[in-house]
C-alpha cells in the first residue's frame, strides 16, 4: 500500500461526498414533483409524455397497483429486448452481420439488462449488433436504473407520510428519473467520456496493420455513451466483453476516476434524498455513514491483499514490491483496481477494471461478501436504499426492543405484518444463492464449467450466483457461463434476485404508509446517531456473516489459508 | 393472594417437581407447534437419535458421538419447555385458591314469584337477580340493584379491610367469590359464568389459552425466518461440501443447526411473556390481555388524576400568615384550638400543623362552649372565657366578626389574595372581632412524584394532570408537581377528547379511572386501568384492573411493560450474537479433514473436531437454563433516556452475546476431553 494509492482513494470518496448534497437534494426535489432547473427545459416533455400515454400524473396507486405498474413495465421491457436480440439479423445498425442470438443467451441477456444486473454471458463486441446495443441495452440501462429508483421513492414516501394508502405514481416516478436524472447527467458524463477518449461512433471497426504486417479489426462503437449511463445507473453491462479493463471503455485514470464516481453518485445521493424527503436529513447521512464504512473497509482490505502479493510467487522469486498484478491493468494499479472491486460490488454496478479472479484469496473475498451483504453499499440506485431500509428495519426491530418499545422506525411501528415481509424479501438472497451453488457444485455438466480445480473454481460459481441474485453482474472469471445451464439458471437467480425481493418490500411499504407517523421521544429508539449506525453495521455483517461464512470458508479462505501455506490445488 | 407477592423460587419443590412433570408433557409435537424453533429442535432431535440407533446396530464406534448429540439435542428442547412450566407453575398456586372459591358458590336466585331458589353459581345467567346475606358469598360478577353491605373482597385483592358496595352510584360493582359481611343486597348478574372476573383471572394466572401478543408474533416470525435461513445454510454446506471432497454426516449438520437457529430466545419467549404477566399480578394488577401489558411499554402520555395520585387528595394547612400586630405563635395557638373540634381532615391538619411544626402543646383548659364544624357555618371553635375563637372559611369567619371584605386589614386581604392565587384555599382565624391571620391550607403534592415525572420524562413519557379544579388551582399544582401539561375543570368529555386528539397524533395514552363517567375515556385510551373499587362499566371498558386502586400504579404498569420488551430484545440479540462464537467452533471442525489449513480459524484451540462440535450443542442447551432466571425476572430496569437504555444492553448483551460463547464453549471442550466423553 502507498500513501499515494490512499490520496487516490481518499480523493475519489471526498469528491462523492460533496456532490451528495446537491444531487440528493435535486431528486428530492425532482420527485417531490417541486420545479427545478430543469422545469423549463423538460417539464413540457414531461407532460407530452403523460398525454401521449394517457397517464394521469396526480391519480396516485396503492403499493398494489404501484408494484403491479412496475412488473408490467419490465415484462414488456424484457419482452422487447427478448424479440430484438432473436430478431437482430433482420433489424437495422448490424454492420458486422451479427446472427440473432441463442434462446437460452438471449433471456438471459434480457434478464440481466431488465433487472438491471447486465451480467455478460454475451461478448458485446463478437455478438450483438449495434442496434441491439443502443435501441435494446442502453435503453434497458436507463429503464431498469429509472425503475428501482421510482420503487425507492415510493418506499421512501411510506415513511414521509402517514395514514395514506397511496404511494405515488409510479409512471411519473419513472419519467421523472429518466428525464430529469439520468439523461441530463448521462448527457454530461458521455460527453466527457468522448473527450477522454472513449469512441463514439456508428462504424464496426477499424483495422490496422500490425508492426508484423498483419491486419488487425479493433472493435469500435457507440461506446462513450453507454459507458455513461452503465456507470451512472450501476448497470455495469460493458460495450466490450471485458469491460471497463479495455482501453476503449477505459483508457485512462481520469476515464477510471469518472466511471467510479459516476456509479457512486446517484446511489449515495439518493440516500440524502430519502433523508430530505422523510423530514430527517441525520437519518440520510447515518445510513450514508453505516455504508461508507462497510464499503472502505472493503476497499481497504482489498488493497490491502493485493498490496501484500501472493507468498507462492514469492517464493519462488517474484518480487513483492508491487503486489499482486496478475489481472491487472497496470494503469491502473493497486489502489484504482481495489477501489474500483470494491466499489463495484459494494454497489451492484458489475462493471470491472480488472480481473476479479485473479484478486488474492482474501482480496477476492471481499467483492463476494460485498455482494451478499446485500448490494447496499450504497447499492444499485433505488435498489440499494431500499435494501439498506430493509436492513434498517431488521436492526430497529431486534435492537429496538431493548429500549422497552414496540420497534419503530421514524415514527413507523415495525409489526408483524412488516417483519413477514422482510424476511420474505431477505430469505430470498441465501435462498437463491446457496441453493443454485450448492445444486451446481455437485452436478457434474455444471462443475465442468468451472476454469480452476480446487476451491477457486467453487468460488467461482458461488461468485456467479452472488452477482446474479444481487444484481450485480460482475464476474469472477473462469467460469464459462454461456451454457443452457448457467444461462437459464442464472437469469432465474436474477429474476429473483430483483422482484422476489422488491414486492414484499413494496408491501412493507403499503403497509407502512398507512401507519400513523408517531413523534419522536426521549424514548424513542434514536436511528439518526452513532450507536444506530454501529448497530446497523453489526447486523449487516453478522446477518451477512452468519449466511455466507460456510460458503466462503470453503472458497476464498482457504484459498487464503493455503496459499499462507503454500499449497495449491 | 396477598400484597406484596414474593415470585417463589425456581428450585422451590412445589414449583420445581411440577415444572418437570410439565417439561416432558409439553414435548408433544402439535403443542410445540407455536413454537417454530423448538419444534425444529425436536424434529432433528428425533432424526438424530435414529441416526443414533442405526450406529448402534451398524457403527458402534460413531454411536457415542451421535448419541451424546442426540441427549444434549433433547436436552435443548425439555430446557425450553421447562422454562415455559416454570413460568406457568408460579402463577397456579394463585389460580388454585382461586378456583377452589369458585367451585364451591351456589346462587339463592330470585323467581318471578318472589321466592329463592337455591342453584350452584354455574348455571346463573345474564339478567337473574340474587339475594346475599351477610355471611354468603357473591355467585357470580354483577351490580347491586337494592341495598348496601360490606364486602370482604380480600380473595381478589389481598386487602382485608372490607369495602362498602350499595346500588346506584360508583360503588354497585361486585364481584364472584367475594364475601358479604353484614346486611343483605340484591344483585342483578351481569356476566356470564365462565367469562367472569374470577374466570378471567385464573385464565390469565394460569397463563391457559394464552394469546400471543402482536409483538411476540412479529419477534416469532422473525425467529422462524432466521431458522428458515439457517436450514438452507445448513442443507447447502453439505452441497459445497461434497463439491470440496467431504461427505459430513447428518449428525454434525443437525449439531450446527440446531446451533445456529436462535434457541435460546426460541425457548425462552414464552416464558419471558408469562412472567410478564406474572410480574403485573404481583403488582396487584389483572390485565384483559397481554396486548395491554406491551401497549404499556409503548405509552407516551400519561393522564393522571390529580386526586390521589399526585396529590394526596385533602387539602392540607401549610403555613400560618399572622394579621398585623399578632405573633405566628398567636395565630399558631389560636388556629390549633379552634380547630379542635374540627374533625374533616383539613381540621386535623391545622392541629398538626401547629403542634408539630409549631410546636404549640395541646390546651389542657376546659372549654365554656364547642362549636363544631359544619357544612352550613363553614366554621369551627371554642369559647373560653373572654375569648370566642373562630377558624373557617374567610367569609363565614367575617360575619362571624361582624365585619366586611372592606373592614379587614389590607395585610389580611393581601394574605388571603396571595394564598387563592397560588391555587390554595384561604382559612381566616379570629378571636371575637378581631381578625388573627390567614391559615394557608393547599393541596399537598405527595413527596417524591416530582422525581417520578423527571424520570418518566427522561423515559420519554409526557405527564398530564386531570383535575376538576379551576384553571389557576390546576396550573399552581401542576408547577408544583413538575408535570407537562393538566386538563383544567376536565369532565369525562374533556378526557376523552385529549385522548383522541393525542391519539391522532401518533400517540399511545395510558389512564386510569373508577366511575363509569371514565368508561369511554378509558376504553379509548390505548391502556387503560379502573381501579377494582369502581364500577362493573369501567371495569369492563378499561383493558386493566388494579385490586389495590391506587392510581400511581400507572406508573409501575409502563415500567413493566417495557421491562417485558426489553427482555425480549436484549435475549433475541444475546442470540443472535452467540451465533459467531458458533461458528468458529463448528466451521473448522467440519472441514479440518479436508483442509488442514483451515485449522487457523480454530482460535479457541478446541481439542478435535467432535469435541468442539459436542461443546457447541452442549453450551446451546445449557445457556438456556442459565437465563431461566434472568427471562422470569427481566432485564434490569432503569428508568433513562432511550439512547442510555439501548447503549447498555447493546453493551451488556450484545457484546457480551459475541464474547461469552467463546469463554463457555472453550471451558465446555476442557471438561468434554478431561472427561474423555469423545
Amino acid at each position: 500500500m502507498t500513501i499515494v494509492g490512499w490520496l487516490q482513494i481518499s480523493l475519489l470518496f471526498l469528491a462523492v461526498l460533496f456532490v451528495i448534497k446537491p444531487l440528493g437534494l435535486y431528486m428530492a426535489r425532482v420527485f417531490s414533483g417541486e420545479r427545478t432547473f430543469l422545469s423549463p427545459v423538460l417539464g413540457r416533455l414531461e407532460r407530452d409524455l403523460y398525454r401521449v400515454s394517457g397517464i394521469n400524473p396526480e391519480k396516485e396507486q396503492s403499493w398494489l397497483g404501484y408494484t403491479l405498474a412496475m412488473l408490467a413495465f419490465s415484462l414488456t421491457g424484457f419482452l422487447a429486448l427478448y424479440a430484438m436480440l432473436r430478431l437482430q439479423a433482420y433489424l437495422p445498425l448490424n454492420p458486422q452481420g451479427f446472427p440473432g442470438v441463442p434462446s437460452d443467451l438471449a433471456f438471459n441477456t434480457a434478464v440481466s439488462f431488465v433487472t438491471n444486473t447486465n451480467w455478460q454471458n454475451y461478448g458485446g463486441e463478437s455478438t450483438l449488433s449495434h442496434f441491439s446495443q443502443m435501441a435494446g441495452l442502453t435503453v434497458q440501462n436507463f429503464l431498469s436504473a429509472a425503475t428501482g429508483m421510482a420503487l425507492a421513492v415510493a418506499i421512501t414516501r411510506a415513511f414521509a407520510r402517514s395514514k395514506v394508502a397511496t404511494l405515488g405514481n409510479f409512471w411519473v416516478d419513472m419519467t421523472k428519473a429518466t428525464l430529469y436524472v439520468l439523461l441530463p447527467l448521462a448527457i454530461v458524463v458521455a460527453l466527457a467520456f468522448v473527450a477522454m477518449g472513449l469512441p463514439q461512433t456508428l462504424d464496426a471497426s477499424v483495422t490496422a496493420t500490425t508492426l508484423e504486417g498483419a491486419n488487425q479489426v479493433i472493435s469500435l462503437g457507440p461506446v462513450a455513451s453507454q459507458e455513461a449511463i452503465k456507470q451512472l445507473g450501476t448497470n455495469g453491462g460493458g460495450f466490450f466483453n471485458v469491460n471497463a479493463a479495455h482501453p476503449f471503455e477505459n483508457p485512462t485514470a481520469w476515464s477510471n476516476y469518472l466511471n467510479i464516481f459516476a456509479m457512486l453518485s446517484i446511489s449515495a445521493a439518493l440516500v440524502y434524498s430519502f433523508g430530505q424527503m422523510v423530514g430527517n436529513r441525520r437519518q440520510g447521512w447515518a445510513l450514508i455513514s453505516a455504508m461508507a464504512f462497510l464499503l472502505i473497509a472493503g476497499v481497504a482490505v482489498t488493497y490491502w491483499a493485493e498490496a501484500q502479493g501472493n507468498t507462492i510467487l514469492t517464493a519462488i522469486g517474484v518480487d513483492p514490491a508491487l503486489g499482486n498484478m496478475e489481472g491487472k491493468e497496470v494503469r491502473f494499479g493497486q489502489a484504482m483496481t481495489a477501489l474500483y472491486a470494491a466499489v463495484t460490488t459494494g454497489l451492484s454496478d458489475g462493471g470491472v477494471n480488472g480481473m476479479l479472479g485473479s484478486l488474492t484469496g482474501l482480496g477476492g473475498l471481499v467483492p463476494m461478501f460485498l455482494m451478499q451483504l446485500g448490494e447496499v453499499l450504497p447499492g444499485g440506485v433505488g435498489s440499494g436504499l431500499y435494501g439498506m431500509l430493509v436492513f434498517a428495519l431488521l436492526a430497529v426491530f431486534v435492537a429496538g426492543l431493548m429500549v422497552g418499545r414496540t420497534p419503530e422506525f421514524l415514527g413507523k411501528k415495525i409489526e408483524g405484518r412488516e417483519m413477514k415481509f422482510a424476511m420474505l424479501a431477505v430469505l430470498i438472497l441465501p435462498l437463491v444463492i446457496l441453493g443454485f451453488t450448492a445444486v451446481s457444485a455437485m452436478l457434474p455438466f455444471a462443475v465442468a464449467s468451472v476454469g480452476t480445480a480446487g476451491p477457486h473454481g467453487l468460488s467461482e460459481i458461488l461468485y456467479a450466483y452472488t452477482s446474479a441474485a444481487g444484481n450485480n453482474g460482475s464476474a469472477f472469471g473462469g467460469l464459462t457461463g454461456n451454457t443452457v445451464w448457467y444461462n437459464t439458471t442464472l437469469g432465474i437467480a436474477m429474476l429473483l434476485g430483483r422482484f422476489a425481493y422488491v414486492v414484499p418490500v413494496m408491501a412493507i411499504a403499503g403497509s407502512l404508509a398507512a401507519k400513523v407517523k408517531s413523534p419522536a421521544s426521549a424514548g424513542t429508539f434514536p436511528t439518526d446517531g452513532p450507536l444506530f449506525v454501529g448497530l446497523l453495521i453489526g447486523i449487516i455483517l453478522i446477518l451477512g456473516g452468519l449466511q455466507f461464512l460456510p460458503a466462503l470458508v470453503l472458497g476464498p479462505v482457504v484459498e487464503h489459508f493455503a496459499m499462507l501455506a503454500g499449497q495449491t490445488f | 393472594m396477598s400484597k406484596d407477592h414474593k415470585a417463589p423460587g425456581l428450585l422451590d419443590p412445589s414449583i420445581l417437581f411440577p415444572a418437570i412433570r410439565d417439561a416432558f408433557a409439553k414435548l408433544d409435537p402439535r403443542k410445540l407447534l407455536r413454537n417454530p424453533v423448538i419444534f425444529v429442535t425436536e424434529i432433528v432431535a428425533v432424526v438424530v437419535t435414529i441416526l443414533f440407533i442405526r450406529d448402534l446396530a451398524a457403527n458402534p464406534g460413531e454411536a457415542g458421538f451421535s448419541g451424546q448429540i442426540a441427549a444434549w439435542l433433547w436436552f435443548t428442547v425439555l430446557f425450553a419447555t421447562f422454562a415455559e412450566a416454570v413460568a406457568e407453575g408460579r402463577g397456579r398456586a394463585q389460580a388454585n385458591s382461586l378456583k377452589k372459591t369458585k367451585s364451591e358458590l351456589v346462587a339463592r336466585r330470585l323467581g318471578g314469584n318472589g321466592k329463592t331458589e337455591t342453584i350452584p353459581a354455574s348455571s346463573l345467567k345474564v339478567g337473574d337477580i340474587v339475594l346475599v346475606a351477610a355471611g354468603e358469598l357473591i355467585p357470580g360478577d354483577g351490580e347491586v340493584i337494592d341495598g348496601v353491605a360490606s364486602v370482604n373482597e380480600s380473595a381478589i385483592t389481598g386487602e382485608s379491610a372490607p369495602v362498602i358496595r350499595e346500588s346506584g352510584g360508583d360503588r354497585s360493582a361486585v364481584t364472584g367469590g367475594t364475601q358479604v359481611l353484614s346486611d343483605e343486597i340484591k344483585i342483578r348478574i351481569t356476566v356470564q359464568p365462565g367469562s367472569s372476573f374470577v374466570d378471567r383471572m385464573i385464565a390469565l394466572i394460569e397463563g391457559a389459552q394464552r394469546q400471543k401478543t402482536p409483538n411476540e408474533i412479529a419477534l416469532s416470525i422473525l425467529l422462524s425466518g432466521l431458522t428458515l435461513i439457517f436450514l438452507f445454510v445448513c442443507v447447502a454446506i453439505w452441497g459445497l461440501a461434497g463439491y470440496s471432497g467431504t461427505v459430513l454426516s447428518v449428525t454434525v449438520l443437525a449439531a450446527l443447526l440446531v446451533t445456529l437457529i436462535p434457541t435460546t430466545i426460541g425457548g425462552l419467549l414464552s416464558a419471558i411473556g408469562i412472567a410478564g404477566m406474572d410480574r403485573l399480578v404481583r403488582f396487584n394488577v389483572i390485565a384483559t390481555s397481554g396486548r395491554a401489558v406491551e401497549a404499556a411499554g409503548d405509552v407516551d402520555t400519561l393522564l393522571l388524576d390529580k386526586t390521589g395520585t399526585i396529590t394526596f387528595g385533602n387539602r392540607m394547612a401549610s403555613d400560618f400568615l399572622a394579621a398585623p400586630g399578632v405573633t405566628p405563635t398567636e395565630l399558631a395557638e389560636a388556629a390549633l384550638i379552634a380547630s379542635l373540634s374540627d374533625e374533616t381532615p383539613e381540621g386535623r391538619s391545622v392541629v398538626a400543623l401547629a403542634s408539630g411544626e409549631f410546636g404549640i402543646p395541646m390546651p389542657k383548659a376546659e372549654f365554656d362552649a364547642v362549636i363544631g364544624f359544619t357544612a352550613e357555618t363553614r366554621l369551627s371553635g371554642v369559647d373560653i372565657g373572654q375569648r370566642r375563637l373562630r377558624k373557617g372559611a374567610v367569609d363565614a369567619v367575617l360575619k362571624f366578626s361582624g365585619l366586611t371584605q372592606q373592614d379587614a386589614p389590607d395585610e389580611f386581604r393581601r394574605a388571603v389574595d396571595q394564598v387563592a392565587r397560588t391555587g390554595g384555599t384561604p382559612l381566616a382565624v379570629a378571636d371575637g372581632n378581631r381578625l388573627l391571620g390567614v391559615i394557608h391550607l393547599k393541596d399537598v403534592v405527595k413527596p417524591g412524584i416530582k422525581e417520578r415525572f423527571a424520570a418518566l420524562r427522561a423515559m420519554g413519557i409526557r405527564t398530564v394532570m386531570v383535575t376538576g379544579d379551576n384553571p389557576v388551582t390546576a396550573a399552581a399544582i401542576a408547577s408544583e408537581a413538575g408535570v407537562d401539561d393538566f386538563l383544567a375543570q376536565a369532565t369525562p368529555e374533556d378526557k376523552l377528547a385529549y385522548i383522541r386528539r393525542e391519539q391522532q397524533g401518533g400517540r399511545l395514552i395510558a389512564m386510569c379511572g373508577d366511575g363509569t363517567n371514565d368508561a369511554p375515556a378509558l376504553a379509548q385510551a390505548d391502556v387503560g386501568v379502573a381501579m377494582q373499587t369502581g364500577t362493573q362499566a369501567a371495569r369492563e371498558a378499561a383493558n386493566m384492573v388494579d385490586l389495590d386502586s391506587s392510581p400511581t400504579k400507572l406508573i409501575e404498569i409502563v415500567e413493566i411493560g417495557k421491562q417485558l420488551l426489553m427482555t425480549r430484545g436484549s435475549l433475541t440479540t444475546f442470540s443472535i450474537a452467540n451465533d459467531v462464537a458458533k461458528y468458529f467452533a463448528i466451521i473448522p471442525a467440519l472441514f479440518v479433514a479436508t483442509y488442514p489449513a483451515l485449522e487457523a480459524l480454530n482460535i479457541m484451540g478446541l481439542t478435535s473436531p467432535q469435541s468442539a462440535i459436542l461443546s457447541a450443542v452442549i453450551f446451546n442447551a445449557l445457556i438456556i437454563v442459565a437465563l431461566i432466571p434472568l427471562a422470569l425476572k427481566g432485564v434490569a430496569y432503569r428508568p433513562s433516556g432511550a439512547a442510555a437504555l439501548l447503549q447498555r444492553n447493546l453493551l451488556v448483551y450484545g457484546v457480551g452475546g459475541l464474547i461469552l460463547p467463546f469463554a463457555g464453549i472453550k471451558v465446555i471442550d476442557l471438561a468434554v476431553s478431561a472427561l474423555h466423553l469423545v
